[in-house]
């Protein structure tokens, strides 16, 4: 027996693993979106469809004539992603086919113009998984704020200056949002915790019925850092409780990823120039960098993110074990 | 023959079609052929998805996504619907996804009308859909029948109009084909490009401006050479079911009259009864416009070629211009060596009633030389 799971293990280990997203796409260099829909699909298996919303994911990986998917793929307008996914769905059900829906969308699509439609597909409950890409404003036409920008982060439409200090408005809840529609399975996953956020995609695409991921990914042009950093980044951002990784079942929070040490969020704010801001000399710079941090501290104290002890699947411990060997036993 | 309500008879005449995924949003005068669907599928004598989505932006793209994943789509929509739909409708012919949709036509908004008027269908006249245009109940039926095999045939959407409430809540005695019939004459679905995850394509990608122009040329050929497959598709039906719809252009009435009238959808019944009422020398020709995209220039060159005067009767209005189609068939008549006048009116508008004194209107105005070449009738300078 022992010697049975060893050869698995290692067969496993041994083949190339399945990419739905192909290299020689035109993303930025550090784009922490191609790495997500690069894991997300490598962990979902070749027998999927996926509808994608308008976005950069859309554009980088389809000049036509080339595309980067070996995934069979659609794209139709911007907010109708879920909706899409909902009518293949439809298709297969009728057709009794076992194939998985995967709707892609970026924060825009999902949170903004794509809201509704994603509403009504959970509402109705199709057995689609939707993965919000969300880097935090509409960086396809050239970064400006959406829903899911957060307070004070600047952008091209919410610039600071004399009298303004970013984007005035709060970073919407949107799993609280989803939670409501009381789904089998919603969770927030972040590129800097690659075995998290496969495990979240095979569990999303177990569940019978509508499950929702949204996936952080950094946008090394929009939010102003060396592509270099934005798995660091990310990682700061769940370290910090700005971004807390959630799983969610029919409402209730279910499972969390603990912060070890929770970094203050003016490490993960510092290394971006959306927020570069906040570091001058003004008194509303620091007014900003406490609200932020008063947000962080919520988070940890409403999820009770504050691991006691180390644990193996905390926010040290979650991406440098278990790849691959622990995953099969 | 039974009597249906039009909104019946279409919806049992999906039914028949077989469609894999049905996806509406409420909206009048759309609402009783979704209706239908639900209960059809409710009392299990219809196999299929029916998804009741939340807003007709969504209707139209779930039957795009059912449609590329490869099951046969059906959606219905009316006036605010179509409109808040457009992006979509757009999207699916320039995809050439092959579905159909029912446009039971009305007025758009402000002010505010559920009645019917062909504005909304006529909005949608640029995207690149076939339209068809029913004047009759009956012709509702063999016209849906035909879009799915057209739909499929040409891989091109399908929008049969249908006027709000002047067709769909009208009951009249109307021949639904046998279930036969429509197996004999429709094929099972097929889409060439279907979604298929041992060959997986790409659908929907960016194009540059180094391919755009080819895409839009081949949509834009796709259309013309439809023109031929709508002709094949209404005798071929008429093989299967004694009844044909007139093709591209129908023309009725006296041949021989060197005045025309040209209309489309339910007012030809009108005209027709009042022109089998009138004195032989009052017969006009009367041009029956069934299919408006593809846009048979053609064929209306052919048949307008001896008229002196052409009324075009049309239910929609281009604010600041005047008529929509008045002027494409203008376009159409021009290379004639002898083109007929063309007067354009305007009328029936929100549902205002086109009663059998329209006929005399019309045709003292095509008798009367110094009439202006565009009115909106009902106004009051008309």
């Amino acid at each position: 027996m022992q010697a049975t799971m060893h050869t698995l293990a290692t067969l496993r280990q041994q083949q190339p693993r399945f990419r739905g997203l192909e290299a020689g796409h035109r993303a930025c260099q550090g784009c922490g979106e191609a790495l997500a829909a690069r894991l997300v699909t490598e962990a979902a298996g070749p027998d999927v469809m996926i509808a994608n919303a308008t976005g950069c994911l859309e554009v980088f990986t389809t000049p036509y004539p080339h595309s980067a998917w070996r995934l069979p793929w659609v794209h139709a307008v911007f907010g109708n992603a879920a909706a899409v996914a909902a009518g293949i769905e439809a298709a297969l059900k009728q057709q009794q086919r076992a194939t998985k829906v995967l709707a892609f969308a970026g924060d825009g699509g999902t949170f903004d113009i794509g809201f509704q439609a994603l509403s009504g597909m959970m509402e109705r409950g199709h057995d689609v998984l939707f993965v919000c890409y969300d880097n935090e404003a509409y960086m396809n036409t050239g970064v400006q704020r959406s829903g899911s920008t957060p307070h004070a982060a600047m952008t091209t439409t919410s610039p600071s200056g004399k009298a303004r200090m970013g984007k005035r408005h709060m970073k919407k809840d949107i799993l609280s949002i989803i939670s409501a529609h009381h789904i089998p399975y919603a969770a927030t996953a972040s590129v800097a915790y690659p075995s998290d956020l496969r495990k979240k995609v095979r569990r999303g695409l177990l569940t019978e019925g509508p499950s929702f991921l949204q996936v952080h990914v950094p946008c090394p042009l929009g939010w102003g850092h060396s592509g270099a950093l934005t798995v660091e980044i990310a990682r700061l951002a769940v370290q910090s409780g700005l971004f807390p990784l959630l799983e969610m079942e029919r409402g209730e929070v279910v499972g969390t990823m603990p912060i070890r040490t929770p970094r203050p969020v003016a490490d993960y704010l510092r290394l971006q120039g959306r927020f570069g801001h906040l570091f001058g000399e003004d008194h509303r710079a620091r007014k900003e960098l406490e609200h932020l941090q008063a947000l962080a501290n919520r988070n940890i104290e409403r999820f009770a993110l504050r691991g006691s002890t180390p644990e193996r699947y905390d926010t040290e411990g979650a991406d440098t074990v278990h790849r691959g060997g622990d995953r099969w036993a | 023959m039974q009597a249906l309500e039009g909104s019946q008879a279409i919806a049992r005449t999906v039914a028949l079609c077989r469609p894999q995924v049905v996806a509406a949003y409420p909206i009048t005068p759309q609402t009783h052929i979704v209706e239908g669907i639900a209960s059809l599928v409710a009392e299990g004598q219809l196999d299929c998805e029916m998804v009741s989505v939340e807003s007709e932006h969504s209707a139209a793209s779930v039957a795009l996504g059912a449609a590329v994943a490869g099951a046969r789509a059906y959606t219905a929509s009316a006036s605010q619907g179509i409109l808040l739909m457009s992006e979509v409708l757009y999207t699916i012919a320039g995809m050439r996804v092959p579905l159909v949709m029912t446009c039971a036509n009305r007025a758009v908004s402000a002010p505010l009308n559920i009645w019917n008027d062909h504005q909304d269908s006529m909005a949608m006249r640029d995207a690149g859909w076939i339209q068809l245009y029913c004047a009759s109940n009956q012709e509702a039926i063999d016209t849906t029948v035909q879009a799915f095999y057209l739909a499929e045939r040409c891989e091109l959407p399908v929008m049969v109009c249908v006027d709000g409430f002047t067709l769909t809540h009208t009951l009249e005695p109307l021949a639904l084909p046998t279930q036969a019939q429509v197996d004999a004459f429709l094929p099972p679905y097929q889409f060439a490009h279907a979604l298929n995850p041992m060959n997986p394509w790409s659908l929907g990608t960016l194009v540059g401006p180094e391919h755009f122009t080819e895409a839009r040329l081949a949509h834009h050929q796709a259309l013309l050479d439809a023109q031929a497959q709508i002709i094949a598709a209404d005798q071929a039906w008429a093989a299967v079911s004694g009844r044909h719809c007139g093709g591209l252009l129908e023309v009725r009435g006296r041949r021989d009259a060197r005045i025309g009238i040209l209309t489309l959808g339910a007012v030809l019944g009108t005209l027709e009864d009042a022109l089998l009422a009138a004195a032989p020398e009052d017969q006009v020709r009367l041009l029956k416009l069934r299919s408006y995209r593809p846009f048979p220039a053609q064929a209306l060159a052919q048949a307008c070629a001896d008229l002196d005067t052409l009324v075009v009767l049309e239910r929609a209005l281009s604010p600041g211009a005047g008529g929509i189609i008045g002027p494409e068939v203008q376009g159409a008549l021009a290379d004639l060596p002898t083109p007929p006048r063309v007067l354009n009116v305007a009328a029936g508008l929100g549902g205002r009633d086109m009663p059998l004194t329209l006929y005399e209107r019309l045709l003292q105005w095509a008798r009367q030389p110094g009439h202006p070449p565009f009115c909106l009738l009902d106004a009051a300078d008309c």
